[in-house]
């Protein structure tokens, strides 16, 4: 049993991204910090979070779900109907909190569920299930009010006006839900059954159903969970607006996804951290905090960078992706490298082709 | 039910199994779903040799789809998708009208309308910024390798952002009168933008059908490595696709800008992506790539249309259209599912092919 050196497991091309991110992260606050008067204080750094708590704690539930080699796009819309669900029955019923969030909640996680039976049981793809549940939820947000809800329950607005004062800087009731998902989700990853079976199914699929796992109760968990956790993420984004409107959240689904993908996680599964999702989260929130304190910029430049970063993100991941394989299997195998891409009808005619090379 | 469906004859199950007996089924049932809400559905009427009617309208309506759905197959053949086609759509629109802009000067009482530029370098210049868009699309997943959906997500959240660049964030409203033709006109009695989905489509039959390329894609949908060993050109080809589907997003963009008069930045082909997959999937396109039907995909964005068209006409409220899309999803992708199949077809062969 050697132990790999330091320099190896830096440059391990599962977690250089992580690293790269992080670098990222820091040069860009770094940079902010320079270039700005007031940037560089700790209020600003704890905003990144109030301001963010909410696409963390979704991006957190899409962690999961890519690595488990899935994709759910019915996220944004999932938030929108949960600020929607919350605002009718606080402000019209006059249901109190404590009914109204775990009751959001459950039907959240249900709604994950039942995508996750379709996915598993009806073998359909993720991509198209999760895509109908979008349609889905955003329609209802609009069946049941076309109007946006203001919120003025005396529960809602004190557990929206929280704050926890720390030394330097304020933080909000959000962040503190956010900070027990991150740490829940680092244990639920890396720690549990669960979190070991995800990352076997992102592996292989094939592989795990052989290995004897519970590849269908994971993979329908995994969408449950992402379905709570959006619900969640409503829960918050109805603190932070204060109010249901069944446009709230709209592309936050792409925004999940580009801070999972920037994170480090592998779109094709097996591969990703939690923490790589939370400065892919932090990120956004930087690029958007520049753009703001910049002034000049439009807000339309927000989401050309994060395309942009998107980008060099995917073919960084292209380029570790293709060096690690060459590592791992010499040039000379390309027969045998082939072969197993073939069965398992995952291999992209470029990489086919990369490895013809 | 069960010796129902072992008596049926040949010809029955052959209709049944037809990849487009669903779609065809599912329009028709929705057709006379309107025609039992409303007795003149189907009553074409001829007013100064224009045809007018729900289902001129309907078709009319549905043009930019088909073109986006018939750009759309052949990617979705060789096992990708293109998510950026709604962020395409703005663009192009966002172009044609930065291009155009079109004052009008009243001289002497008369509305006069001049463009920026000449028209043909604007509907030249917008459906180019589309292909371009799509050849980007095409060289992040030939030559870097990325997964399609990937590859095409970039320029999903970063092609709005340039859609608003392009117009500096407003809406740009366009008031080139010749310019409405594309969208608006009239040829033969029938909209003009039917013969553009008419000509697209036969040329795209032609390519798929006539020469070996429609071969190559589904090819490459089935197998990627035996295509590549059997000397296809996969990274060449899969550019192509997707510089195809961009262009056609870049032709339904200039179809919309110049129905709605301007250019939305922001909600120019909103969801259109979607749709477009929807109207694939509908049609009998299988995501799972390697087999794909030109007609089904038009047939798919004819029967979202119709949806819509129906909502309307029903009197269900028009925000009730996406559940109304979503409860069609979910239904026909159960319906199609091989599980469900394996239910209801009860077939030695057709199970036996699917394991």
């Amino acid at each position: 049993m050697n132990k790999p050196s330091l320099s190896t497991r830096l440059t391990d091309p599962r977690t250089l991204p992580l690293l790269i991110t992080l670098g990222l992260f820091l040069l860009m606050f770094g940079y902010g910090s320079v270039a700005y008067r007031g940037f560089f204080s700790a209020q600003v750094f704890c905003n990144l979070f109030i301001d963010n708590a909410f696409l963390l704690i979704v991006a957190i539930g899409m962690t999961f779900v890519v690595i488990s080699g899935g994709i759910d796009l019915s996220v944004g819309g999932l938030v929108a109907v949960t600020t929607m669900i919350s605002a009718t029955l606080v402000q019209s019923h006059h249901w109190p909190i404590w009914v109204v969030t775990p009751l959001v909640l459950l039907l959240g996680a249900l709604f994950g569920a039942f995508q996750g039976v379709l996915i598993q049981y009806f073998r359909l793809q993720p991509f198209i299930v999760t895509l109908g549940g979008l349609f889905l939820t955003r329609g209802l947000c609009f069946l049941i009010n076309i109007e946006s809800i203001t919120i003025s329950d005396p529960a809602y607005t004190a557990v929206s006006e929280f704050r926890l004062h720390l030394p330097y800087a304020d933080i909000s009731a959000n962040v503190l839900i956010a900070a027990v998902v991150f740490i829940g989700a680092v244990w639920l990853g890396h720690y549990s059954e669960f979190g070991r079976v995800v990352y076997a199914i992102g592996g292989s699929e094939r592989s795990a159903l052989l290995m004897g796992l519970p590849v269908a109760r994971t993979k329908v968990l995994v969408y449950t969970l992402s379905g709570f956790c959006a619900a969640l993420g409503g829960v918050t984004f109805t603190f932070y607006m204060l109010s249901g409107y069944g446009l709230h959240a709209q592309g936050m689904e792409l925004d999940a996804i580009a801070a999972t993908v920037i994170g480090g996680t592998l779109l094709t599964g097996g591969v990703g951290y939690v923490t790589g999702t939370l400065f892919g989260v932090l990120i956004l929130g930087v690029i958007q905090t520049l753009i703001t304190f910049d002034g000049t910029l439009s807000s339309w430049w927000t989401r050309i960078v994060i395309g942009a970063l998107l980008c060099v993100f995917c073919v960084l991941q292209r380029l570790l992706d293709s060096h690690a394989s060459k590592r791992r299997t010499g040039r000379a195998a390309v027969g045998k490298t082939v072969a197993p891409a073939v069965a398992a009808g995952d291999a992209t005619p470029a990489e086919l082709v990369a490895h013809g090379q | 039910m069960n010796t129902a469906t072992t008596e049926a004859t040949g010809w029955h199950k052959a209709l049944v199994r037809h990849p487009l007996f669903l779609p065809v089924l599912t329009l028709l049932v929705l057709l006379l779903v309107n025609r039992a809400f409303n007795a003149h559905f189907f009553h074409i009427e001829n007013k100064d040799g224009h045809l007018f009617g729900s289902l001129i309208d309907i078709l009319n309506r549905a043009s930019p789809l088909a073109l986006v759905a018939l750009g759309m197959t052949p990617v979705i053949a060789t096992r990708g998708v293109d998510v950026s086609v709604g962020a395409i759509v703005a663009i192009s629109a966002a172009t044609a009208a930065v291009l155009i802009g079109g004052q009008m000067h009243i001289v002497n009482g008369v509305e006069v309308y001049v463009s920026n530029v000449p028209l043909p370098v604007a509907i030249a210049g917008a459906l180019a910024v589309g292909l371009l868009c799509g050849l980007w699309n095409g060289a992040l997943v030939a030559y870097v390798g990325m997964q399609p959906i990937i590859a095409t997500l970039i320029l999903m959240v970063a092609g709005r952002g340039i859609a608003q660049l392009l117009t500096a964030g407003q809406i740009i409203t366009i008031y080139y009168q010749p310019y409405f033709f594309l969208g608006a006109g009239f040829l033969g009695g029938l909209p003009f933008a039917l013969y553009i989905v008419a000509a697209v489509g036969v040329v795209l039959w032609f390519f798929t059908q006539r020469t070996a390329l429609g071969l190559f894609v589904t090819a490459i949908g089935i197998n990627p490595t035996a295509s590549y060993f059997a000397g296809i050109k996969a990274r060449a080809i899969m550019l192509c696709v997707y510089g195809f589907s961009g262009l056609m997003a870049g032709a339904a963009g200039l179809i919309i800008s110049s129905n709605v008069k301007s250019a939305d930045g922001n909600n120019a082909g909103l969801l259109m992506e979607l749709d477009a997959i929807l109207a694939v999937t509908l049609g009998g396109t299988s995501l799972a790539g390697g087999r794909f039907s030109l007609v089904g995909s038009l047939i798919g964005a004819l029967i979202i249309q119709t949806l819509t068209y129906t909502t309307y006409s029903i009197g269900v409220p028009p925000e009730a259209n996406l559940v109304v899309k979503a409860v069609v999803v979910f239904i026909v992708c159960v319906v199609q599912s091989e599980p469900m199949r394996k239910l209801i077809i009860r077939d030695p062969i057709l199970q036996g092919a699917s394991r």
